[in-house]
């Protein structure tokens, strides 16, 4: 009883899936999950793995919701790799590195960032933003785009 | 306020510098609290500090961020409800706040759920691991009756182990005869 109890506790802590970082809760217009090298059409409540890049067409935009409450959510036209993600969510230590190779970004801090300032970065080609307990919003324009 | 403007719009010119170069452009947010974090952005051997905000009406209106900011999920969030002593039944305000509750879950897609129910410490131990688990499962069929697929929720009963207000044995706590809804 009480091991049941545990393991729901970890799986829902963890977002209910080995591997599952995250899940997508909002997608319009043309929206992918490129997965190892793989490119798959992005649905509402489907889950994402760290090493995922979230892909949106020009009339693309997505909404993801991190195990540890981050929010990241990009525009048009965008490509946002997860690089890196680990959420222990015991003690809510943990690491958040995403990159932002083109279009726009928002992003709402969680609970790996309040226990520790340091744990999000994000990365666009030029900058590396630490992030500490915000929201924020950030955008590339590649030239000639 | 013109001052802080002022202050972000330096940092953008650093950032545009580079000649025939990509174009970034950070902007630090309010949270709706009002409270605003920091971002510190590293670029080459420069670093500067972003801690204002921006007035929310100039980013709101700002075309090419208002599609990014319309397509963040809502944040997750925890309700409390509240029990009649020895029952699964919501105490009179609760079941006020939870036809709210259940309003805004309808706006959720794909939530998440999980539904932990806790009892006062009346009673044996075992009695109170039913019920906090028999109070759990009843908030749980309310979500189910809105629409809410039964396999995105979760229940757990934690008895009296885990009390908001911590009392001696056989204490009648209001406060810690309660379900937890945490929603993602």
């Amino acid at each position: 009883m009480r091991w049941t109890l545990l393991v729901g506790l970890l799986c829902f802590a963890a977002g209910a899936g080995a591997g599952e970082v995250g899940q997508i809760k909002a997608a319009k217009g043309a929206v992918f999950l490129e997965r190892q090298g793989q490119r798959l059409p992005a649905t509402v409540g489907m889950p994402v793995q760290e090493s995922d890049s979230l892909i949106t067409g020009a009339d693309g935009s997505a909404g993801v919701t991190f195990s540890d409450n981050s929010l990241l959510s990009v525009g048009p036209g965008s490509v946002l790799a997860i690089e890196r993600y680990a959420f222990d969510s015991t003690t809510h230590s943990g690491q958040f590195e995403a990159s932002l190779k083109k279009g726009t970004l928002a992003v709402v801090s969680g609970k790996m960032v309040k226990h520790s300032p340091d744990a999000m970065r994000v990365r666009t080609p030029s900058a590396i933003m630490g992030v500490r307990g915000t929201e924020f919003v950030v955008k590339v324009i590649e030239p000639g785009s | 306020m013109f001052a802080l403007v002022f202050g972000a719009l330096v940092i953008l010119g650093a950032i545009y510098a580079q000649p025939a170069a990509r174009e970034e452009i950070v902007v630090v947010l309010p949270s709706p609290d009002g409270h605003t974090g920091t971002v510190i952005v590293q670029r080459g051997g420069e670093r500067y500090v972003l801690n204002q905000p921006f007035a929310a009406s100039r980013l709101t209106g700002e075309q090419s961020f208002g599609v990014a900011l319309e397509a963040l999920p809502v944040p997750p969030t925890t309700f409390l409800l509240y029990f009649v002593t020895g029952t699964d039944e919501l105490t009179d305000e609760s079941k006020e706040e939870l036809k709210q509750i259940l309003a805004e879950l309808k706006h959720r897609p794909v939530p998440d759920i999980m539904v932990v129910g806790h009892t006062d410490t009346v009673g044996e131990l075992e009695a109170n691991d039913l019920l906090s688990a028999q109070r759990a499962e009843r908030m749980k069929g309310f979500l189910v009756e809105i629409g809410i697929p039964g396999r995105q929720i979760q229940t757990a009963g934690r008895g009296e182990r885990e009390p908001l207000v911590p009392t001696a044995d056989n204490i009648d706590e209001p406060r810690n005869r309660r379900v937890e809804i945490n929603v993602r």
